[in-house]
């Protein structure tokens, strides 16, 4: 598959020759230097862009031929734009999540008050609930939309670089959360991170972006594989496959 | 649930100040009518003076509910436009749509001496110049539609509407240049703004459409919350951009464009009113935002309008000035004590 951007005058492709699958309950990262094309093919799979070319299947049906509601009830996605209103309220926002599955005046329902809920508990947001957006640090509204993803109660979860503006130790906490969540409840979750080593330690699949050639695979593969080894400039970062993580050169 | 009940009490009372302000713009104008009278008549009893009963019956009561309508049918577009544009900064007015409608009802009523030979209006009636008025403002609004695709930055989005603006105010001056005097007379006129003068048809044909733009927005009322994430978390969701889009561009072409063509160009009304409702009702789910708006629009337009009749004296001051006196220094309160505009 190639993802990319379409303009009048040609196609811009990001990314080339990507292919990977990915099966229920995995925690996968995607990893790659800036400006490989990581948010670009998250944003192709959750539908939220048309791909350049190749196919996406979700449960063996190409994205383009599922209905857009559809779609909304099987992948959640996390980007990392701002969201356009900061006045909703967390609970409000986390409400969203369940828009594909209320009626036509989206009028919630007991089941999707106790999903909403759950999605709050699992993100320890209820201090915050009836806080406005704009009254959130980036970190905890990085939870919300996170909480949002859950409530849409979605077999597949697409984050883009979800743990940007956390400390270390919020970073593990949303890690370990995701980790969780997919192993616990059997759903795909799909990240882009610029943290190889809490990826390596984490995951349960790596894809690689490398411009070329893209490797898919469990992390400690990828290590054997040499695979990440190419990914940054030699001379600057070296990788160190014994502690999985990346030296700086003096 | 919860929710509904903490906005009974704002609903009731905003209800309430409408009633009263219908009682009042009723009760002043060139002929002050007691209030008690004014009362009396409405419900159907007599009064002592014929001439007040007509008045109210005939001219006053049709005058209001223009007002109402208009009120209404500006801030629902507005909002919608905030939404749509999510820009707190957006509105009928701001984005050149009132300027398309201006551009429409020029053309017709001006243009109708330099194109005669070919124009198709050759009667000026309430309908055609609805339909001049409307078919100008959705052609402004498909214009900024258009860029707006191309174009990501909603600033950027904001000054083209001003752009547009500017050109069809250059179109209209052109026009205004090559025409006579009468016709301009009665551009000017229509320029001014008013609510009154409307007839049982104008009124009914004015009704008709802000009733479908209501409508329109009911239905999309799901997806409006949705937007409030922006157009990718929308898609994501599940929300038929496309089709959202457009609803939501007919609906803002129809309310803000039958108003302008029936009323005159009104300004600050869409602007105001949404950021006004969003103070008293703290919220930002449409399905609350929308009725308040429609009911607070209507009661700041029947103040106005009030205002510009000048009570007891026998002048009546163009309605789109008031608007824009008693409109823009609230947009700069709003800006100067918000910091920041939110929606």
């Amino acid at each position: 598959m190639s993802v990319g951007y379409t303009s009048r005058r040609k196609n811009t492709a990001v990314a080339n020759d990507i292919s990977f699958g990915l099966t229920k309950g995995e925690l996968v990262a995607i990893v790659g230097i800036n400006g490989i094309g990581k948010s670009t093919l998250l944003r192709t799979l959750g539908g939220v862009q048309p791909k350049l070319s190749g196919s996406v299947l979700i449960k063996n049906k190409p994205i383009e031929t599922l209905k857009s509601e559809a779609l909304a009830t099987m992948v959640s996605v996390v980007l990392t734009e701002p969201i356009a209103s900061k006045n909703l309220t967390v609970f409000q926002l986390v409400s969203l999540g369940r828009h594909p599955y209320t009626n036509w005046i989206g009028t919630l329902s007991a089941d999707d008050q106790s999903k909403i809920l759950k999605a709050i508990k699992i993100l320890e947001l209820e201090p915050l609930q009836n806080m406005k957006c704009y009254e959130l640090s980036d970190g905890q509204l990085q939870k919300v939309m996170i909480a949002k993803a859950l409530a849409q109660d979605t077999e597949i979860i697409l984050l883009d670089e979800p743990t940007t503006h956390l400390d270390l130790y919020h970073k593990v906490h949303i890690l370990k959360l995701l980790q969780r969540i997919a192993h616990d409840t059997k759903k795909v979750v799909l990240y882009t991170t610029h943290e190889i080593d809490l990826a390596i330690q984490l995951c349960d699949k790596i894809f690689i972006m490398n411009g070329d050639t893209n490797n898919f695979g469990a992390p400690c593969e990828l290590i054997e594989c040499k695979s990440f080894e190419d990914l940054f400039p030699k001379d600057t970062i070296t990788f160190n496959p014994e502690t999985g993580s990346f030296k700086i050169n003096k | 649930m919860q929710r509904s009940n903490t906005y009974l009490l704002p609903f009731l009372l905003l209800s309430l100040v409408l009633l009263f302000c219908l009682v009042l713009n009723l009760s002043f104008g060139s002929v002050a009518i007691p209030f008690s009278d004014t009362f009396t008549s409405i419900l159907g009893g007599e009064i002592e003076n014929e001439s007040w009963h007509y008045i109210i019956w005939n001219y006053r009561i049709p005058k209001a509910l223009t007002a109402v309508l208009v009120g209404s049918g500006l801030s629902l577009s507005g909002l919608l436009m905030q939404t749509l544009f999510r820009n707190p900064l957006a509105g009928p007015f701001v984005l050149g749509i009132s300027s398309g409608a201006s551009l429409g009802a020029a053309l017709l009523i001006m243009g109708s001496t330099l194109f005669s030979h070919w124009l198709i209006f050759e009667v000026i009636n309430d309908v055609s110049l609805a339909i001049a008025s409307s078919i100008g403002s959705f052609l402004v609004l498909l214009a900024v539609i258009t860029v707006a695709s191309r174009i990501k930055d909603t600033m950027a989005l904001l000054i083209i509407g001003l752009m547009f603006g500017s050109i069809t105010a250059a179109l209209v001056s052109v026009l205004s240049y090559f025409t006579d005097a009468d016709k301009l007379q009665q551009y000017i006129f229509w320029a001014f703004g008013s609510v009154g003068n409307l007839s049982g048809t104008q009124l009914a044909l004015l009704a008709v459409f802000i009733l479908i733009g209501i409508i329109l927005s009911i239905i999309s009322l799901k997806s409006l919350n949705a937007l409030l994430l922006g157009e990718n978390y929308a898609r994501s969701l599940g929300v038929h951009l496309k089709k959202t889009r457009f609803i939501i561009i007919i609906a803002t072409g129809l309310l803000a464009g039958a108003v302008t063509a029936f009323a005159g160009p009104i300004a600050f009304i869409g602007l105001a009113v949404p950021h006004l409702t969003r103070q008293i009702f703290n919220t930002t789910d449409h399905k609350i935002l929308v009725p308040a708006v429609l009911v607070y629009g209507a009661i700041l337009l029947l103040l106005c309008d009030l205002i510009a009749q000048l009570p007891s004296s026998s002048y009546v001051l163009p309605l789109n000035a008031i608007t824009s006196v008693v409109g823009a220094p609230v947009v700069i309160w709003l800006l100067v004590r918000k910091k920041k505009m939110i929606f």
